[in-house]
């Protein structure tokens, strides 16, 4: 009842693990997979490794998540090595993302990625953490977009999905640049800049000062930028940001996305979050009587 | 949940020229074998074991060894950190009953806390405290009835705690053995206990990022499952599952790194 075809490829569900949570080697996207997620996006890599910022990289309260983990991964050729190992027993599709500090790394980096048996290339262009060392996010800027999606599109065969922002000042506007250089899908949101503070340290809490803010409170903006979006360009979007209950997954299919991310929800209601949307899903499913997830794509947009 | 709360120091002990127990005022509510994340703003945070605990204060014992360390080394009784947690798996209490631990240099810290619950429990308690040497060695008075062993026999039995393990475990038959140590230290460990169809539960490290699950940093090969939630205390019998202990563990970046 819950399958769901993206880009001719078969999800057993409708739920992503988004990019960044739980992400780090095969064995974590199996266990997550086991959790009940119908995919798996890898958190993203770069050529060379990274260590990272300092702790605190991720804290919580209520109403929202924020991190500023700082890209931190062992580089592409150990990914790749990764994924290997997973294929071994693993079928679940595999959404593989990249980023660089150039337009020609994203073209090499993506390369080296899709040469690996992932069946996606997600390209991020929007994380909003390493400011200091990259400046803007690509994702602020159609042009940028177009230029990254364009040299990637040359150098990879595999679906591209490009991950944008919703701090950019129009994402429409990003988001059709991505869909005339070539990308097949899009993602959106990735988290939005914040910060916390602790008021008895009177000290910023993340290492970065800045972070990317995540979970319920970012929810609303999700729907908007999928919205948005859907009414806009052709690709299909995969619509991530604040889905914690199966209901927000709802509405954001109802938005417009044909497959739904789920990351912070991990904090919010343990590693079973995938499980119980997923349920909470098809309750709502059976109650209101659809029969598809394809049939709640758009639902909203009459 | 991960709320970061902010405790005063209300004394710093040296425990030896490279080791110093903090004692933070206030109510924590951990289990023996849980950790809390210290954080000192500028600086960093890390993961650190409950080394003791009463209703109104708690203590961390650390072993210099980083940047970060070295900053917490500067800290003095009245100064502040950012504490979150209690974080992860504990270890299992009995009752009545014959029980060993073995501890390896700063992995005496969590043990230190079990060691006064098992006590409270009226089980009797046979302790192995090792380590490379006497500088290394953690609760020389606290626990004056532990058998000492150094492998540079400045303090104790010259040789490996597990040596002593080894010899004494059949006449002592313990009902389970809990260890916190070196991992190639609880890997024998593991192996004695096993031969001797004695439970033992081991408290792990790796590399930890949030502390709560969501990094994923701290997963083991091949369950993935996490030292921060599934962890850090497991049985010897999950360690068997885990093909990486003993073997290897991931870096900050994610990259393997052997033994």
């Amino acid at each position: 009842m819950t399958t769901v075809k993206f880009l001719n490829k078969q999800f057993n569900g409708p739920l992503v693990l988004a990019s960044g949570v739980l992400g780090v080697n095969a064995s974590s996207w199996g266990n997550v997979n086991k959790h009940g997620a119908g995919g798996i996006t890898i958190k993203s890599c770069s050529l060379q490794p990274r260590e990272g910022h300092p702790n605190p990289t991720m804290t919580g309260t209520k109403h929202y998540f924020i991190n500023a983990v700082g890209l931190s991964n062992p580089g592409v050729e150990e990914v790749v090595k990764e994924v290997e190992v997973f294929r071994k027993t693993n079928k679940t599709p595999l959404i593989g993302s990249v980023f660089a500090g150039c337009v020609e790394d994203f073209g090499k980096c993506a390369k080296a990625l899709a040469e690996s048996a992932v069946d996606f290339i997600e390209i991020d262009i929007s994380c909003p953490n390493v400011k200091h060392e990259f400046g803007e996010p690509y994702a602020f800027s159609p042009d940028a977009t177009k230029k990254i999606t364009a040299e990637v599109r040359k150098q990879v065969k595999k679906p591209i999905i490009i991950k944008l922002s919703a701090d950019a000042p129009d994402i429409v506007a990003v988001g059709k640049a991505a869909e005339k250089a070539g990308a097949d899908a899009l993602c959106a949101i990735n988290t939005m800049s914040g910060m916390a503070i602790n008021a008895e340290m009177a000290a910023p809490v993340l290492s970065n000062v800045q972070g990317g803010v995540s979970g319920p409170a970012i929810k609303p903006m999700a729907l908007k930028a999928v919205w948005d979006l859907y009414e806009n360009v052709k690709i299909p979007i995969i619509g991530t940001g604040g889905v914690t209950y199966g209901v927000d997954a709802i509405e954001m299919l109802m938005a417009g996305a044909s497959l739904v991310g789920v990351g912070s929800a991990v904090y919010f209601r343990k590693i079973d979050a995938f499980k119980l949307i997923n349920e909470e899903i098809e309750d709502f499913m059976k109650k209101n009587n659809y029969k598809t997830i394809k049939s709640m794509i758009g639902a909203a947009h009459k | 949940m991960s709320e970061i709360k902010v405790y005063k120091i209300r004394k710093v002990k040296d425990e030896t020229p490279f080791m110093k127990t903090f004692t933070f005022v206030g109510d924590l509510g951990a289990k023996p074998g849980q950790f809390v994340m210290v954080w000192i703003p500028g600086v960093d945070q890390k993961p650190f074991g409950i080394s003791r605990q009463t209703k109104n204060e708690f203590d961390v014992s650390v072993l210099v060894r980083g940047k970060f360390t070295k900053a917490m080394f500067k800290l003095e009784a009245g100064d502040k950190c950012g504490i979150s947690g209690p974080f992860g798996t504990s270890f299992s209490l009995v009752k009545n009953k014959k029980v060993a631990v073995v501890g390896g240099g700063c992995g005496m810290a969590p043990l230190g806390f079990l060691i006064d619950e098992l006590k409270k429990n009226k089980c009797k308690v046979t302790i192995y405290n090792g380590a490379r040497s006497i500088d290394n060695v953690m609760f020389v008075n606290r626990f004056k009835d532990s058998q000492f062993c150094t492998g540079d026999a400045t303090l104790g039995h010259e040789g490996y705690a597990t040596d002593l393990l080894e010899g004494q475990i059949g006449k002592l038959n313990p009902v389970m053995v809990y260890s916190c140590g070196p991992e190639m230290m609880m890997q024998v460990v593991c192996e004695i206990c096993s031969e001797n169809k004695v439970p033992c539960e081991v408290s792990m490290e790796r590399y930890m990022k949030c502390g709560f699950g969501v990094c994923g940093q701290c997963v083991m090969d091949p369950l993935g499952i996490r030292m921060c939630t599934e962890g850090p205390v497991i049985s010897c019998e999950l360690t068997k599952k885990l093909a990486e202990f003993g073997n290897y563990y991931r870096d900050k970046s994610g990259k393997k790194v052997n033994f």
